[in-house]
């Protein structure tokens, strides 16, 4: 079934994009996307290169600088030899106008991935998938290794197969919509309260990675249905409507789990520490039940187990090997002293290889949706999951509500997107500390950017608060005209 | 707070929304245009570099391995330096030819500081990476062949280094010879140095024999090969300023054996006084040890160790001058004399040198007993009086240099005495120590610093133009 989704999808692209020769091989090397529900299959995933058979057209992000002066003067010279390019029309397609933006590129194969992921409603996010294809589990660097031998690259190819960085979230979000659009697609399938997708689910999900109670997501349910996030309408993609937000799944629920935190904590570095103390209070006296929820407890716990990932994290980026044992090279010329230049890598690494000890890179291990886990067989106490929120509640006509009596909205006013891209700009000095850590956790499991939850956050708090809002700006605007 | 979730109509009892004050952020002056006249203002500036953290690519990949491969270094953890620079290497494979050092270099500094300190690492090892560095970079040839055969000196292996040596020698390669013209100078000049080690083997061996009794003409031949060699190798490089000590030594000790007296003077004069070459003691050094061994009259070793002086007062040989200088019968000699000695035991490492003491004292006592020149003192005294009876003289100096060396107590205590009088704590205690261990020169100390008593008070005295009442 997804086999025909993302054949459909490539079909339709071709078609779109008016490039009649699709050099496909025979059908039956189009295996399954077996992308599913349980992640140990997606290490077995050789199937993601038989799509980029047919993409023998795409092109990459030219980080190769010098690289590049030396495609485009071989170009120039040779526009209808073959030599200089393993594939037929590589120079061709590399010469093409510049303002078609949505030629193939290899981030854009995610993109392709990630459309069909959401057609099938797959419980996978673009940040897990984009987090996948950094660990490995799905061949994206150096993915021509797996290509057939007939297949030859060289010369311009290179540019186009050699990926020299890895794919950025807003990218690759951003790509997905303007191809759904191009490719004029229906309505997605919906996505229901039962759906993976749907914020609840993924608040769940989010708020066990990070350790938080399980009460919380009481609230986090009742921000979405406030605000409406919850919608069938809202949340299904609906391609080239324009006025609709996009939607970014994982990036929104974990927003709604920050603003949830500021509703119940403050966050402005005072507050949430005397709640925590507070709290620290009652649990003495507390003798039935869970234990309170205690802020102190769980910023230590976790701060501590962030920075030991984060740590490992910024080594293995540094340690991150990018070249492959299949080297590249431009032309035949050129191909000794490639080889050359290879062995001496190997023999080189092998040396230093044997004196870094006895660092053995261990078998990959599965790919697993979750980063940071927390067990409650753990009697040292650092799971947080089945703590209870009394701690911070208080009881009022008869129902919990939150002892925090205040707010602070991130931003007053919204920027215009289209202006500058964001809708509130974010510095680190400007907030307080524990908001910043907040952000720092989510943006460590998402692997995106503070900046860009940040946004999410205001623009849910702007729902949040929409009626406030609008009655300040007329009560200020009435001033003004009474003034004038 | 919640019950705002709950329900839309409550604005009035649901609480102030608080716009954190002191984090109040000033709208976007886009925004503010609806409200005023449209305004062309310039936007902000875009969020710099923080957008781009996130996106690893290859060359922020490798510069992050770069830095902690520097920290690592910088602990001496040659482990995990050596891990990290094995993920390094790849960057060899991409292009950084506008980088201004680039990946090679980088490997092989790094390569070089791992294996030369790693534990596990071996000779072999570490000669086979050379190698490979070595071909590496054209540019860098001479250089590399240089600092290996550096490191196999400093291990021992002078056979090796001379055979690399002599393979960096007749290295060609179009015009990157002549452009390191430099290096390759250093190579013939160090070629030239284990030459000389070799010939000063051979003289060994010969001069062995000679007492043995026997003379073999084969190793005599081969050590005026050596010579030849050595000689002119090392001519060659000291004749380029620099500094350039031991390659002058071997030479001169060539040509001193070979009995070629005029050339070796030449060469030290050169190097001493020609003042294109950086100022360098040791040259007057070497100058003066030759002078002496050639018996030069005093005259000219004075004059040989003037300039030391003046370069480093508390060189060591300022006793020997100052030995020389209160010999001498011309008046300004002895003055200099004075000054010499004064000036050298300025310094802390004269403090316990019971040398220089003696020689001063030597001249205080020398001058105190003919009353002539008590201004010369005093004109030395004038600048010191202030703060050398703390730094030489005080009570706690006394009782350790009486207990550790007497006759270094004894010198101090007399230009003690002399100097400050027979008050003075340093004085006291020691005189006071010596009579008591009846130590008779001691007493006989005690007695002339008495009768010279008031000699203190009249080189302390005020200077000429003092302005006190």
């Amino acid at each position: 079934m997804k086999d025909e989704i993302l054949c459909n999808f490539w079909r339709c692209y071709l078609q779109k994009s008016k490039q009649a020769y699709c050099k496909r091989p025979a059908p039956e090397t189009v295996k399954t996307l077996s992308v599913c529900e349980s992640s140990t299959d997606v290490d077995s995933d050789p199937e993601r290169p038989s799509l980029l058979h047919l993409l023998s057209l795409s092109e990459s992000e030219g980080d190769l600088q010098t690289d590049c002066s030396f495609a485009s003067s071989v170009s120039k010279v040779s526009e209808s030899t073959s030599v200089y390019s393993g594939s037929v029309d590589g120079s061709l397609y590399l010469m093409k106008n510049q303002k078609e933006k949505l030629r193939m590129t290899m981030p854009m194969t995610l993109s392709f991935c990630y459309m069909a992921l959401l057609w099938v409603r797959e419980p996978i996010t673009l940040s897990e998938l984009l987090r996948y294809v950094v660990e490995g589990h799905i061949p994206y660097l150096n993915v021509f290794q797996h290509f057939p031998e007939k297949m030859k690259l060289c010369g311009l190819d290179l540019k186009i197969f050699c990926v020299e960085s890895w794919p950025v979230y807003e990218e690759v979000f951003d790509q997905m919509h303007e191809l759904a659009a191009f490719l004029d697609l229906p309505r997605f399938p919906d996505i229901t309260e039962s759906c993976f997708l749907h914020p609840d689910m993924l608040c769940m999900k989010y708020l066990m990675e990070a350790n938080l109670p399980d009460e919380l997501h009481i609230w986090t349910c009742r921000v979405v249905k406030k605000i409406g996030i919850g919608e069938v309408d809202f949340l299904t993609l609906v391609p080239g409507n324009k006025s609709t937000r996009k939607v970014k799944y994982d990036v929104l629920a974990v927003a709604v789990i920050v603003v949830v935190l500021k509703l119940l904590f403050l966050l402005d570095d005072h507050y949430e520490w005397l709640l925590s103390e507070y709290a620290e209070e009652r649990n003495k006296n507390n003798t039935e039940g869970g234990p309170y929820f205690e802020f102190k407890k769980w910023y230590e716990v976790v701060k501590h187990s962030l920075d030991v990932k984060q740590k490992k994290l910024d080594e293995e980026r540094a340690k991150y090997l990018w070249r492959c044992e299949k080297p590249l090279f431009y032309s035949v010329k050129n191909k000794s002293k490639v080889l050359k230049r290879r062995q001496m890598v190997v023999n080189l690494q092998n040396q230093f290889g044997k004196l870094s000890g006895s660092v053995q890179c261990a078998e990959k291990p599965n790919p697993s949706s979750f980063q940071l886990s927390w067990s409650e067989k753990n009697t040292d106490g650092s799971c947080f999951h089945g703590h209870s929120l009394k701690g911070v509640l208080q009881e009022k006509r008869g129902l919990l509500t939150a002892m925090n009596p205040d707010y602070w909205l991130c931003t007053v006013k919204l920027c215009n997107e289209k202006l500058c891209g964001h809708l509130a700009h974010y510095k680190e000095v400007e907030f307080p500390q524990s908001y910043h850590f907040v952000l720092g956790l989510f943006s460590f499991l998402l692997r995106v950017q503070p900046s860009y939850i940040h946004d999410e956050v205001c623009m849910i708090e702007h729902k949040l608060f929409n009626k406030k809002l609008y009655k300040k700006l007329k009560y200020n605007t009435v001033l003004r005209s009474k003034k004038d | 707070m919640d019950s705002f979730l709950e329900e839309e109509e409550e604005d009035e009892e649901a609480p102030t929304v608080v716009v954190a004050g002191k984090r109040r952020r000033r709208s976007h002056p886009a925004a503010q245009a609806a409200l005023q006249p449209p305004l062309h203002l310039p936007f902000p500036p875009p969020q710099p570099v923080s957008s781009n953290e996130h996106k690893l690519n290859f060359k922020k990949s490798k510069e992050a391995c770069l830095s902690y491969i520097q920290d690592a270094l910088l602990q001496k953890q040659w482990k995990r330096a050596a891990e990290f620079l094995t993920c390094y290497v790849e960057s060899l494979e991409k292009d950084y030819s506008r980088e201004h050092i680039g990946p090679s270099e980088m490997i092989w500094r790094i390569g070089t500081e791992i294996l030369w300190h790693h534990s596990q690492s071996s000779m072999k090892e570490f000669n086979c990476f050379m190698e490979q560095m070595k071909t590496l970079g054209v540019k860098r040839y001479l250089k590399v062949c240089l600092e290996h055969v550096f490191h196999l000196l400093c291990n021992g292996q002078i056979d090796e280094a001379y055979q690399n040596l002599s393979l960096a020698e007749s290295w060609r390669f179009g015009e990157q010879t002549a452009i390191q013209d430099k290096e390759m100078k250093l190579i013939q000049a160090y070629r030239g140095l284990l030459d000389y080690y070799s010939w000063s083997k051979q003289k060994n061996i010969l001069l062995e024999q000679g007492e043995d009794g026997f003379s073999d003409l084969a190793v005599e031949q081969e050590m005026h090969g050596y010579f030849r060699k050595a000689a002119v190798n090392l001519k060659e490089i000291i004749k380029i300023p620099g500094v350039w000590d031991i390659f002058v030594k071997c030479y001169v000790d060539l040509l001193e054996f070979y009995g070629d007296h005029n050339e070796a003077r030449q060469v030290l004069n050169e190097y001493a006084y020609n003042s294109k070459f950086p100022a360098n003691p040791n040259a007057h050094v070497y100058l003066y040890q030759f002078l002496k061994r050639q018996r030069e009259p005093k005259k000219s070793l004075i004059s040989a160790l003037k300039i030391l002086h003046d370069i480093v007062p508390s060189h060591e040989l300022m006793i020997d001058f100052n030995t020389m200088l209160q010999k001498s019968k011309k008046r300004k000699k002895r003055r200099l004399g004075l000054e010499v000695i004064f000036a050298a035991l300025d310094y802390a490492g004269w403090k316990e040198n019971a040398k220089a003491w003696s020689c001063l004292a030597r001249q205080v006592k020398q001058i105190v007993v003919s009353d002539k020149h008590l201004d010369w003192i005093k004109q030395e005294w004038n600048s010191r009086k202030d703060w050398w009876p703390a730094f030489h003289f005080s009570r706690y100096l006394a009782k350790r240099n009486w207990q550790e060396d007497k006759s270094l107590s004894y010198e101090k205590a007399l230009v003690a005495g002399i100097l400050l009088g027979k008050g003075c704590k340093y004085f006291k205690y020691v005189s006071h120590q010596g009579c008591k261990a009846q130590l008779k020169r001691f007493r006989m100390l005690k007695k002339f610093v008495n009768r010279h008593n008031l000699v203190y008070l009249k080189i302390s005295g005020p200077p000429d133009s003092s302005v006190q009442p």
